[in-house]
């Protein structure tokens, strides 16, 4: 399994990630250094070894459904890059320049 | 329901609507899935957020009892088979309302599969039901407001983290009527067994469909596209029949139908195509290896089954063969579970079902609407209304009279035998003083009065009225009858 340089370029375009032209070559040669390490990974004989999505038999652990909430150690407005009225302001996504009309979900 | 044009009509007629939804439930518990912030709507912007659900580094998440309780027990409502294994995966697209850059999601091990619900009969009588193909557990996102301040999108996260359930059905609906049939029915379901509060504006039940057109007599489905920002139910009646105008339209050009998200436009009445968005599998799902797999014992699940309440198409047969009450009323009683537990509560106390049904259904609906109370919260508690009925049904207190009771109870609290008694309002049976009454009335109408004892007895109903208001309703309106009969000769 190869990375192309269209996979690049589509990766980088969900991740909303800006990517010169001159880029995309280094990054096709990286991504498939890391898929190389996973074919080696590959080699080995996992015959009877079912799939697995944690370690060990355990269930997830649960909290009981109360507070209180956890603190943060600085307020808001120390980490975010800007603040107005309590809500962080992010600059105007592309695809609503003009209207409020999309509910993420 | 929208009203086609004729050459519309013409069109959509060769086609049939196939429609799968895709239903967000907010879980009613008091904190978010994976960490400790209030849920409570309303609050100040990004007040009930913290280090977890700011996706801060080197938080981990913590999954919450109460919501896997919930989830388990709308599973069990909707006929599904919960899983003991279920695994939570992270969906990952980047939005600046989803912090963590992934939403922890099910996907491939859903926490249940294979319910259905019936949600009406057919013509012939046979029931018309929905399969329900998933529910898994998820986390809310928060929520982006692009509109409030120039050049900026303002983030509020209050929302993010709070549990949801996403319960997916099979395209197995026909017309926009059975969309809004099988959502009422959902929700009525999930209001009885008390999971969330299902309310649409509020933002607590969210709707998007899958929705596509075919030939009827066609078996294979249709291109499909997504219809999201339908936020009552007539929105999504009008949305569907819109989208579906917009896709028979295309087919009947000999257009193809692109598979893409399509928003509703309530305003305009109109859909048209999101900008866009990831496909499905973009999303790269892959198991979220902060938590390992959900495990539930069987028996705390059976558990859980055993403890639901029962639910509203068995209390509505139950009321049918217990009560003998129309079908009408029998809808509108079980409407939500604490209406037909007051109701229920009256009927058992009073005796009669058909004259519970009836206060219940009336003065009580009323009264309610009037206020906007809830009916757990109402004054006039089931015994108290119970006791107004014996009273009327004793002939202690007239119909009337019984209307004034209400009202004062409703204000009040007070009980009726209480309110009848300080308020004059006990039915007077003494002969003398009705016959007072009566010759009184006839005294002060002398038209009216000669003329109903000329015979024109339909003046009758007239003058046991006045007689009524005279003694402010306190007049056995029988013996009035028949003390006016005797004097028209």
């Amino acid at each position: 399994m190869a990375v192309t340089r269209e996979d690049v370029v589509h990766i980088a375009a969900l991740a909303r990630l800006a990517l010169p032209e001159e880029r995309v070559p280094e990054l096709v040669a990286q991504l498939n250094g890391i898929l190389a390490h996973m074919d080696v990974l590959r080699k080995v004989d996992t015959t009877g070894v079912t799939g697995t999505a944690g370690i060990g038999d355990a269930s997830t652990p649960l909290r009981p459904d109360t507070g209180p909430q956890i603190p943060l150690a600085r307020p808001r407005e120390a980490f975010a890059p800007q603040m107005r009225d309590g809500f962080f302001l992010v600059p105007r996504l592309a695809t609503h320049e003009t209207a409020d009309e999309e509910e993420t979900a | 329901m929208t009203t086609l044009s004729t050459p519309a009509r013409a069109v959509t007629e060769r086609y049939e609507m196939v429609v799968g939804l895709e239903v967000h439930v907010q879980l009613r518990t008091r904190t978010k899935a994976f960490c400790c912030c209030d849920t409570a709507f309303g609050a100040p912007p990004n007040t009930n957020t913290c280090p977890i659900c700011l996706a801060l580094p080197g938080t981990l998440p913590l999954l919450n009892a109460e919501a896997v309780r919930l989830a388990v027990r709308a599973a069990l409502a909707l006929g599904c088979t919960v899983h003991e294994t279920s695994i939570f995966a992270r969906k990952n697209y980047f939005y600046p309302d989803l912090p963590k850059g992934y939403q922890i999601s099910q996907y491939d091990r859903p926490l249940a599969t294979g319910g259905r619900i019936a949600i009406g009969k057919n013509a012939d009588g046979t029931p018309i039901t929905i399969g329900i193909t998933r529910l898994h557990m998820e986390e809310d996102a928060g929520k982006s407001i692009h509109d409030r301040y120039g050049g900026a999108t303002a983030i509020d996260l209050n929302r993010a983290g709070v549990p949801l359930i996403e319960i997916v059905s099979e395209p197995d609906m026909r017309s926009a009527r059975e969309a809004v049939a099988y959502l009422k029915v959902l929700k009525q379901i999930l209001e009885y067994i008390d999971v969330s509060d299902v309310n649409m504006e509020e933002g607590s039940l969210r709707v998007d469909a899958n929705i596509s057109a075919r030939l009827r007599g066609e078996t294979r489905l249709g291109t499909k596209t997504e219809v999201k920002n339908m936020n009552s139910f007539s929105g999504v009646e009008r949305a569907l029949e819109a989208e579906f105008v917009r896709q028979c339209t295309l087919l009947e050009r000999g257009e193809k139908i692109h598979q893409q998200t399509m928003l509703w436009d309530g305003a305009r009445g109109e859909v048209r195509p999101a900008r866009s968005k990831e496909e499905s599998h973009d999303y790269r799902y892959f198991p979220e290896p902060d938590l390992p797999p959900l495990r539930l014992d069987r028996a705390w699940i059976e558990q859980i089954r055993a403890e639901l309440p029962e639910l509203p198409q068995a209390r509505q047969a139950r009321f049918a063969e217990s009560y003998a009450l129309p079908a009408g009323d029998i809808e509108v009683l079980t409407a939500n579970a604490k209406l037909a537990d007051y109701f229920e509560s009256v009927a058992r106390q009073h005796g009669d079902a058909k004259s519970a049904a009836n206060w219940v259904m009336g003065e009580v609906l009323a009264a309610l609407n009037a206020t906007g109370q809830s009916v757990e919260h109402f004054a006039v508690r089931p015994a108290d209304l119970a006791k107004l009925l014996d009273l009327v049904r004793d002939g202690v207190v007239s119909h009337s009279a019984a209307k004034q009771i209400f009202a004062h109870m409703a204000e009040t609290g007070d009980p009726p035998q209480q309110i009848a008694e300080r308020e004059g309002l006990i039915q007077v049976r003494d002969a003398d003083e009705l016959a007072r009454w009566v010759d009184e009335v006839l005294a002060e109408n002398p038209t009216e009065a000669a003329r109903f004892k000329n015979g024109e007895k339909k003046l009758l109903g007239v003058l046991v009225g006045l007689v009524m208001k005279k003694s402010k309703g306190r007049a056995d309106p029988r013996r009035v009858n028949q003390l006016l009969s005797e004097r028209g000769g």
